[in-house]
């Protein structure tokens, strides 16, 4: 989800000659025989490349996702409403950490992606430049842009690159409680007065077709879609999954009262399935290029939790340089798992 | 400018006891100390585990992919390790 394929228009490497038919036929075989591939395995340096720009445009999302539910950290309407939100924002941060792992494993260093994330070369999901202007947008975005992103996720459990699926697959645990705690504050304000009503409304007003831009270009603009399945990086395409997720939110917004935002969308006796009106892809590649509501807010808050940060970094090397020196390194915390170790 | 990054550690928690710890993970962290502490809010924010490891990923020894085939070959012709080789008529019970 949070990896649309962003930068890869025309861009694609394609496996080198150097690399050998036989090893890249061997490849290709393991992958179409649903085996896992391992960092430590060979693969074709485009296969990593490829897996390197979508994970850690993913942990860069799950990042700067923080930011715009941060936001209302403070002012969520209870207290039970604000440790959820926490949790949920804490969550995150934590998928985040999965990922950046995960990516770390195909060679890149964590400081690299950092500092691409925070020199604004690196690409993160398109929805988290849009501000959230009242407490109902944290309702939207648990229902929408959550919903979204198990949408796209759990065809990524099944990745062809174990460190990816397997973080995918812990991450996909999680999202359910992000959905359904934004589902129920959507819930509560459409079951509210007729201002909290209006509220729930506007919220879904805004989010909607940012949330179907989550998928990313439709198929026919997005070039890079045939390797990555080949690859069994990708399960299905952007207009597929963004199909399903307009198929099984409606009915949710009908059971809320909401009016979704598209006066061409109606239901398709024929296929089964919800027709929504054309998507406005300008807006989708504005908001790409730097230019939506929120991009320099997102990146500068990045920057400056970097800045704010730099302190309790160096003093926390100093400090375990100093221990180190003062005493056997790791001293307890080995002991617990060397004792341990014979019963494993 | 690029920080160096902290050392990078492998986390392995023990989901309840009874089972043997399981590798989870990564993160990295100034010191062990540290690493623990991490592992706890990255690892088990649903009570996934009652008892860490964490062990610096530098200082695991791994096999090498390559040598998959030629290092697990000597067991493969050794169908006899397994009680299924042997053919015991059924009347013979508790076998
Ligand atoms: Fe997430
Ligand atoms: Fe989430």
């Amino acid at each position: 989800m949070y990896t649309q394929g962003l930068d890869t228009h025309g861009k694609e490497p394609l496996p080198t000659a150097a690399e050998g038919e036989a090893r890249a036929a061997r490849f290709q075989g393991r992958i179409d025989a649903e085996e896992k591939i391992e960092p430590k395995d060979w693969m074709p340096e485009a296969y990593r490349q490829t897996l390197i720009r979508q994970i850690s445009q993913h942990a860069h999302s799950e990042i700067v996702g923080m930011l715009p539910e941060g936001n209302w950290i403070t002012r969520a309407p209870t207290l039970k409403r604000k440790a959820v939100l926490i949790a949920k924002v804490q969550d995150e941060g934590g998928h985040g950490m999965y990922l950046y792992s995960a990516a770390e494993t195909l060679g890149i260093p964590r400081a690299q992606m950092l500092v691409q994330l925070l020199s604004g070369a690196a690409k993160y999901s398109s929805i988290f430049n849009y501000p959230t202007l009242t407490w109902a947008d944290i309702g939207a975005i648990g229902w929408l842009v959550d919903g979204a992103a198990i949408m796209n996720q759990i065809p990524l459990c099944r990745c062809s690159y174990g460190p990816y699926a397997r973080a995918m697959v812990r991450i996909c645990k999680e999202e359910s409680f992000h959905q359904r705690q934004g589902f129920e504050i959507m819930l509560t304000l459409s079951q509210g007065s007729h201002a909290q009503r209006a509220m729930a409304q506007d919220a879904l007003n805004r989010w909607w077709w940012p949330s179907l831009m989550m998928f990313g270009p439709s198929d026919a603009d997005s070039m890079h879609t045939g390797q990555s399945m080949r690859w069994k990086i990708k399960r299905f395409s952007n207009d597929e999954l963004r199909q399903r997720f307009i198929d099984v939110t409606v009915p949710q917004a009908h059971f809320l009262g909401l009016t979704i935002p598209d006066d061409e969308l109606h239901w398709d006796e024929a296929t089964q399935h919800y027709r929504a009106g054309p998507i406005d892809w300008s807006e989708f590649y504005a908001v790409l290029k730097g230019n939506g509501p929120c991009n320099r807010e997102r990146l500068e808050a990045r920057r400056r939790a970097h800045e704010a940060g730099r302190w309790v970094r160096e003093a926390a090397a100093a400090h375990a340089q100093r221990s180190q020196r003062a005493a056997p390194p790791v001293a307890g915390v080995a002991g617990v798992a060397g004792a341990a170790g014979a019963a494993a | 400018m690029t920080e160096a990054d902290w050392p990078l550690f492998e986390v392995f928690i023990r989901s309840r006891s009874g089972l043997e710890h399981k590798h989870v993970g990564s993160l990295h962290a100034a010191d062990a100390r540290m690493a623990i502490e991490h592992a706890r809010d990255v690892y088990t924010r649903r009570q996934e585990g009652v008892s860490m490891w964490v062990v610096r990923s530098a200082d695991i020894i791994a096999s090498d992919p390559e040598e998959a085939d030629s290092l697990f070959e000597p067991a493969r012709d050794k169908v006899y390790r397994h009680p299924t080789f042997y053919a015991i008529p059924d009347e013979v019970k508790n076998l």
